[in-house]
């Protein structure tokens, strides 16, 4: 294994924008395909498309809105730095792209999960005394754990691998905002770094069968937890 | 318990309209899969809101279009027994039947869990995962749970039509309890008139969204006599049968009845009999095969869709006979006439 220190440094950054967008995805993520799956809302074809969006839409397209909106002349951008924030080219604009783009995959898991609850026992909780938001955290969320389980895997993973709009909002500079893949693309560049090149490769096929064991483990807790 | 329900709910091509006031603490309400039975326990229950109309329980308006008033489910101290059980699969039988309780102010709390555990035997299920229960013991659970929740009204909603037959009788007792030791009123919500005469005293009927009928129980099974397949159900409540030649023998007030299949025991098992199994003499024929030959005097006669509906008094037990006009006729039979009535042993059927 050829790693420089660059490399573990992407290693460790390209972990920790996964988690923190999977992590910072989760609420909303929950919240959208509650709203989906339980709620008859006028508007929600347009939900349904803008949550979808992000799936259908290159990554470049993403990465480039986003740079819009938060750059220095993006109007959010400027609501940011009034505040002394600063998003692009930080590690932070990493998340924010891994975050939109890995969000169809995170709802469209938990949404199959919801889907397959009764809605009877929303409807059993509710008159037997649970407000709406109580019936909410004590039967819809534990029941939909598995769909969370697999729709986290599945951003974690896809924010692992995120390029075209990590490259635009973040940039690609070693050390500090390159990930993974950025430092993939770096190697390929050049002809005498192939051994370096396959060496992030490993790591990520490490990483990603670490993942999809954790989360068979995960799911296959939880349906024991269920059966006994 | 009283409740008032004047409501409209377009719900498609479907409209239920309903108005109507009732009270009482056993309350049916009937009607065909499609007639929006189950539409109206949603209405009430705040599960689903009317397009328009009030729903007043015991004075306390739940909804009212007029008004603007619209109560909660959660606030409205109506539980649910669901058709299928719907126990929340994630929680252990325990937690299924505290889920309520927790959640029900102190001063409500009148119903305890031990108590309620003793009276529903639910002890032995307490830690049990409901993937590991009968389809009766879910059923008891779920109804310990909307017991537990200390409600004012119990919405049945065909509690028992997932049940197979045995299980049914075995689970009436446990609801019957509900009103008969705890003091909760219920609704209960079926299409089998069987059930209606086992646990309600009063009925509303419901025809494709429309309220067309209220009646008794006694008189809707009586109305359904032509229709049904099994006629008019005599029940019987017997008790502590003799042997008696492979037969069993029950005592039923004055009269002995033979019955095929029995258990021998103090505790009251509960019969069917069927109008349409009875024969009727006019006088006391020599010798029959069937086992049970009963003395009458005809109290009543009845017209139900061509069919003569008879009740009869033996030795002051009173039970219906059914024969067709033509058998009326020729019997000339009228109300003060004596007749015999001949059963088989085999007629009776126990349902637990």
């Amino acid at each position: 294994m050829l790693l420089t220190p660059e490399d573990i440094t992407a290693i460790w950054l390209s972990l920790q924008v996964a988690l923190t967008a999977t992590l910072l995805s989760l609420p909303f993520g929950f919240a959208a395909a509650w709203l989906l799956v339980f709620k008859t809302l006028r508007g929600k074809v347009v939900l349904e498309v803008l949550v979808n969006l992000p799936l259908t839409l290159p990554p470049v397209v993403i990465g480039y809105f986003l740079l819009l909106l938060l750059g220095k002349n993006g109007w959010l951008g400027q609501l940011l730095a009034e505040a002394g924030i600063q998003l692009i080219f930080t590690w932070k604009a990493a998340v924010i792209a891994s975050a939109f783009v890995g969000f169809p995959l995170l709802v469209r898991s938990i949404r199959i999960g919801m889907e397959s609850i009764d809605g009877q026992l929303v409807a059993a909780s509710r008159t037997l005394g649970a407000s709406w938001f109580d019936s909410l955290l004590t039967i819809i969320l534990p029941l939909s754990l598995r769909g969370i389980v697999a729709g986290s895997s599945l951003m974690f993973a896809r924010s692992l691998g995120e390029f075209g709009a990590t490259v635009i909002v973040a940039g690609n500079m070693p050390g500090r905002t390159q990930t993974i893949p950025l430092a993939i693309y770096d190697y390929t560049s050049s002809p005498s770094s192939t051994a370096m090149a396959i060496s992030l490769c490993l790591v990520s096929v490490v990483i990603s069968v670490a993942v999809l064991l954790l989360h068979e483990m995960l799911g296959r807790q939880l349906d024991r937890s269920r059966q006994s | 318990m009283r409740l008032g329900i004047k409501v409209k709910k377009q719900l498609g091509s479907f409209c239920l309209e309903v108005d109507t006031d009732i009270s009482g603490d056993r309350i049916g309400i009937f009607g065909d899969s499609g007639s929006g039975k189950s539409s109206l326990v949603k209405l009430v229950s705040g599960l689903m809101q009317p397009d328009e109309g009030e729903i007043v329980l015991n004075g306390e308006s739940l909804f009212s279009s007029r008004r603007r008033v619209n109560i909660s489910p959660e606030k409205r101290g109506i539980a649910i027994v669901f058709q299928q059980a719907m126990l929340f699969p994630h929680l252990s039988v325990k937690n299924n039947l505290l889920y309520g309780y927790r959640r029900c102010v102190e001063q409500y709390r009148t119903i305890r869990p031990d108590a309620l555990i003793d009276l529903l035997k639910l002890e032995p299920l307490l830690h049990r995962g409901v993937y590991h229960l009968s389809g009766g013991e879910k059923q008891r659970v779920a109804l310990g749970r909307a017991v537990l929740a200390n409600p004012r009204l119990l919405l049945m909603d065909e509690p028992l039509s997932a049940l197979d037959d045995q299980l049914r009788y075995q689970i009436i007792p446990y609801l019957r309890s509900v009103s008969d030791e705890l003091r909760i009123p219920y609704l209960f919500i079926s299409h089998s008139v069987k059930e209606m005469q086992l646990m309600t005293e009063q009925i509303i009927v419901l025809t494709r969204g429309a309220l067309t009928e209220e009646t008794t129980p006694e008189r809707l099974a009586r109305n359904r006599m032509a229709q049904s397949q099994s006629g008019y159900l005599n029940l019987l409540s017997l008790a502590d049968p003799q042997q008696h030649n492979g037969l069993y023998a029950y005592q039923w007030g004055e009269n002995t009845l033979l019955v095929s299949t029995g258990e021998s025991g103090a505790e009251e098992s509960l019969f069917e009999l069927s109008s349409r199994e009875i024969i009727l003499f006019k006088k006391h024929p020599e010798a029959i095969s069937a086992r049970n030959l009963l003395e009458c005097t005809v109290v009543e006669m009845f017209n139900a869709a061509g069919r003569v509906g008879i009740v009869l008094s033996a030795k002051g037990n009173k039970f219906i006979a059914e024969i067709v006009q033509s058998a009326a006729d020729e019997l000339n039979i009228s109300p003060g006439s004596t007749l015999f009535a001949a059963i088989k042993a085999s007629s009776f059927r126990r349902l637990g």
